[in-house]
């Protein structure tokens, strides 16, 4: 630990709050890039967990995330250093925007950038969920068997009906605890 | 400094009940910045929801940072995100601590069996309406993003950055046809 695992920490959190377009999900890809992939600080069933837990409470994932992985990675200086890292680019950059934006906003180029960044977010979601279905390795899969799949079918469809999420998550882990537990 | 308090007290309330983030949390914020403080008008508040989509970073982060500016400067600001974050921060804090042990219970564990292929429904769900705007190139190329982090586990910032530069290329590239 120390002050090398506290920068590498900060870094990566910088760059997710500064490449965090798009919103929580597309998010997610990026996260776990740095967490899963880069640094190994988190396997993927790791991370499929600290997603559920950040559906259930309140916040934004991407500081959820944050002050979790920065606690487990190096305690509460840890979660402290992460999580305002991943709040420092929407500031400074926020409070750029709320200057000027008015005048950038019909600026061809600035739409020109929000533009050709929009199929990149939706690749990214898309590749948050492959990440999560097919991981690299056997640890922490999200679907063990045909249960597995039928809980997948529900949930998307009623996220489609435009039912709550924390509840498909709750009713979820009431299905596992019946399912899995018993 | 009275200002500031009611800044950050008004955003600790919309960090601690905005459960699910993103777009949930909309109308929480409206009607505490709207018609609770009445800070901002209605046209004023569209103006920030596009701004706040636009920019990197969570929309509550976003949202709380334009807010808390409009009032009273970077000191509102950094009001208005210590409010948003420290719910948050603090139950996550609380859950990281304790989570490990509880994290090897029979029962947690079959809960988190259970909700893990739920998450990952939660977030293929978007990718439909998301992908409807589009037409078949975007399609593709989307699919093609997916699939190459997916596999080659490469960073999503490389084609972050590649779609701006296409996006501002092809608008210079229209601007000399016109």
């Amino acid at each position: 630990m120390g002050i090398a695992v506290l920068i590498k920490l900060f870094v990566s959190y910088l760059k997710i709050g500064f490449f965090g377009f798009g919103g929580g999900y597309a998010m997610l890809s990026l996260i776990h890039s740095e967490v899963v992939v880069r640094n190994a600080w988190l396997t993927n069933g790791e991370f499929s967990d600290i997603v559920a837990i950040s559906q259930m409470t309140p916040g934004p994932i991407a500081i959820n995330s944050a002050t979790y992985i920065g606690y487990e990675v190096a305690g509460i200086w840890g979660s402290v250093v992460a999580t305002t890292a991943v709040c420092l680019p929407a500031l400074t950059i926020m409070m750029l925007l709320t200057r000027f934006f008015l005048r950038l906003r019909d600026n061809l180029y600035v739409q020109g950038v929000v533009q050709g960044m929009r199929p990149v977010v939706v690749g990214m979601i898309a590749s948050a969920a492959l990440l999560l279905i097919f991981p690299a390795s056997d640890d922490g899969r999200s679907f063990i068997d045909l249960w597995s799949w039928a809980i997948f079918g529900l949930t998307l469809l009623g996220s489609w009906r435009k039912v709550n999420p924390i509840l498909l998550i709750v009713v979820s882990g009431i299905a596992g605890v019946l399912i899995y537990g018993l | 400094m009275r200002e500031l308090i009611e800044i950050l007290w008004s955003f600790l309330k919309i960090g601690a009940f905005t459960f699910g983030g993103g777009y949930a949390m909309i109308p929480l914020i409206q009607h505490e910045v709207i018609n609770h403080r009445r800070w901002l008008r209605e046209g004023e508040f569209v103006e920030l929801l596009t701004i706040a989509q636009s920019a990197p970073g969570p929309i509550a982060l976003n949202t709380a940072v334009f807010v808390g500016y409009k009032l009273r400067g970077y000191r509102g600001a950094l009001a208005a995100v210590l409010g948003v974050v420290i719910p948050s921060f603090l139950i996550i804090l609380v859950v990281a601590m304790f989570f490990a042990d509880m994290r090897d219970n029979v029962w947690v564990d079959a809960a988190f069996k259970g909700m893990r292929p739920a998450v990952v429904a939660l977030i293929v769900a978007p990718i439909v309406g998301l992908a409807r705007g589009m037409n078949m190139w975007l399609m593709a190329v989307a699919a093609a993003i997916a699939l190459v982090v997916w596999y080659f586990g490469l960073s999503p910032v490389w084609f972050l950055m590649a779609g701006a530069l296409g996006g501002v290329l092809w608008v210079a590239k229209r601007g000399k046809e016109a």
